[in-house]
């Protein structure tokens, strides 16, 4: 079973958000930089199941060299090698591009629900467009007998059980598994694991981040002493109207 | 004319109110650029009763087969080319985002999820969208000529346009890959994006077997409940009911936290929500700096009098 699982390096889910030059850029300073938190279980289940089923994994990612340290993080889970697409990655749809012009000739694609940053959600839908394979997002469980692949997934109120032949691509959510601490072998063996560099084979513009903007702030939090904390409701009902 | 095209979205023959907010959404844009509004529906409900929500026309597409996101983007693909659609409005429901990003590739299209207000079109066609797990806003300009645009929940005030929508109908049929084998629905239960009020549990609640006062009060109040990362963690509760930068991003009319301290992370899935309530025993949590009102004190004497009060 040959698996690939893509990836985006993300700021640390602590990171304070702040923009630059006139909120037209990202400030990037002093920010920590990591695997985003839904990759890391695409990656988790992907070398599991390689390994269950002799296959192997292989890592993309679209985006700058200051990105290869992370590269190197999912190498040392247990990845057999990677690619990076050297672009910088501006939106989910130039990714997803870029990616499927790699990704012939793997069974199962793997990404993550969506990344923290962005949020789009969008690659693992995106791919299974450009790629004509089925697509099922936000997947718990995937598992592969009989040449078969089965997934639950989360859905508006529940959740179903699906199943189809590969290629298929999926995005993990969390309860998928528990992601997988490199140790110090695996950290070791992924410095000389190959990471194969690639130049951007599209030219798309689809859409550009022009200014961003912060949600306005609380002017002000009104207390209410907890031995009248009926009064709550009252204000809620009667005053704000929000129930 | 330009089209305006919203898939609107249905369970078991019923509308959810994200599908209303979709089809005023496109209205809204419809009655910018000058155009109309045209909406799609798969399988049986009642088409017509879009009119009101400000739909001109409904395709309405006979298809009994099973959701998946392949089948219904080529059904889609087909409506929306009929009626050469311009700008595509879905909700960011998980149905919505299974079928947003297919119809972008099929489209050839622009595409942008997460999108809480009305576009800019003075210079372009601009939208914002919620970025960063909603710690920021994002305006983002969409180039190609046409837009799928995928909306949150709860973003966009219902309109009664008052019109009444013809009804024509498409024979479109589908097949997938994929198969559906089976559907496991939580009945009687609000989902926790669409909910307009949610009452959401954290540590504070020391275990479990607390949660009945959560659940009694979000019953009282037709509210949905949620939870913070620790308690989804230490597996109280399902990690479905999560809230927070590696959960569910939502946006309701009323969020009341009870026994969450508000640490960053969290604060990013919910601070969207219009009013929000904390209630905790230490003055100093951070959520008292994000919320609207507050209470310190204990959850296990404070939800009682909260439970008793909304109850007169």
């Amino acid at each position: 079973m040959k698996v690939l699982v893509c990836i985006s390096v993300v700021p640390d889910t602590t990171t304070k958000i702040g923009f630059t030059d006139n909120d037209t850029q990202f400030n990037t300073q002093g920010v920590q930089y990591i695997l985003n938190p839904y990759d890391e279980l695409a990656v988790t289940r992907g070398l599991e199941l390689a390994e269950a089923n002799n296959g192997s994994v292989t890592i993309v990612h679209v985006g700058k060299a200051d990105s290869e340290a992370v590269i190197r993080k999912a190498l040392s889970m247990g990845a057999n090698e990677a690619i990076r697409i050297d672009a910088d990655p501006t939106d989910a749809q130039l990714v997803a591009a870029e990616i499927a012009k790699i990704a012939a000739g793997y069974d199962l694609i793997l990404t993550g629900r969506e990344s923290i940053d962005y949020n789009s959600g969008a690659v693992c839908g995106l791919l299974g467009a450009h790629l004509g394979i089925p697509a099922i997002n936000v997947v718990t469980r995937i598992d592969f007998a009989n040449g078969k692949f089965s997934f639950d997934r989360d859905i508006d109120g529940g959740k179903e059980t699906v199943s189809c032949a590969g290629p298929v691509v999926a995005s993990a959510q969390k309860e998928l598994c528990e992601p997988r601490i490199p140790n110090m072998r695996g950290i070791m063996a992924a410095r000389t694991k190959p990471l194969q560099v690639l130049a951007p084979q599209t030219t798309a513009n689809y859409s550009k981040n022009e200014r961003y903007e912060m949600p306005p702030a609380k002017t002000g939090v009104r207390m209410i002493d907890a031995s009248e904390a009926e009064k709550l409701i009252d204000i809620l009902k009667n005053e704000v109207k929000a129930i | 004319m330009s089209t305006v095209f919203v898939y609107a979205e249905s369970s078991e023959g019923n509308f959810k109110k994200s599908t209303f907010e979709a089809i005023s959404y496109g209205r809204e844009i419809a009655e910018i650029i000058g155009g109309k509004v045209i909406a799609a529906v798969i399988g049986d409900a009642n088409a017509a009763s879009l009119g009101e929500h400000g739909a001109h026309e409904v395709i309405h597409i006979p298809f009994t087969g099973a959701f998946t996101g392949d089948a219904y983007t080529n059904l889609l693909t087909e409506a929306a080319k009929q009626c050469s659609a311009s700008i595509v409005i879905l909700s960011n429901t998980y149905s919505g985002k299974s079928i947003a990003p297919r119809l972008s590739v099929t489209l050839d299209g622009s595409l942008a999820t997460n999108v809480v207000s009305l576009p800019n079109t003075n210079n372009g066609f601009t939208v914002k969208r919620s970025v960063f797990s909603g710690k920021a806003f994002a305006w983002v300009s969409l180039e190609k000529s046409v837009k799928v645009i995928a909306i949150t929940p709860n973003s966009f005030e219902l309109k009664n346009w008052g019109g009444s929508a013809t009804v024509n109908t498409l024979n479109a049929t589908a097949n997938s890959t994929i198969s559906v084998d089976s559907v496991n629905k939580v009945t009687g239960k609000i989902p926790l994006t669409e909910a307009e009020i949610v009452v959401s549990g954290g540590r504070g609640m020391k275990g479990p077997e607390n949660w009945g006062m959560i659940e009694e009060l979000a019953d009282l109040l037709g509210a949905a409940t949620a939870c913070s990362k620790p308690v989804s963690d230490m597996d109280w509760r399902p990690h479905s009911e999560h809230v927070g930068q590696t959960g569910i991003t939502i946006k309701p009319n009323l969020y009341i936290a009870v026994g969450i301290s508000g640490a960053i992370q969290h604060l990013a899935g919910v601070s969207s929500s219009k009013v929000i309530v904390a209630i905790n025993k230490d003055p100093e949590a951070p959520f008292f700096k994000a919320a609207d009102f507050g209470i310190v004190g204990d959850a296990f004497e404070v939800l009682p009098k909260l439970i008793a009060a909304v109850k007169q």
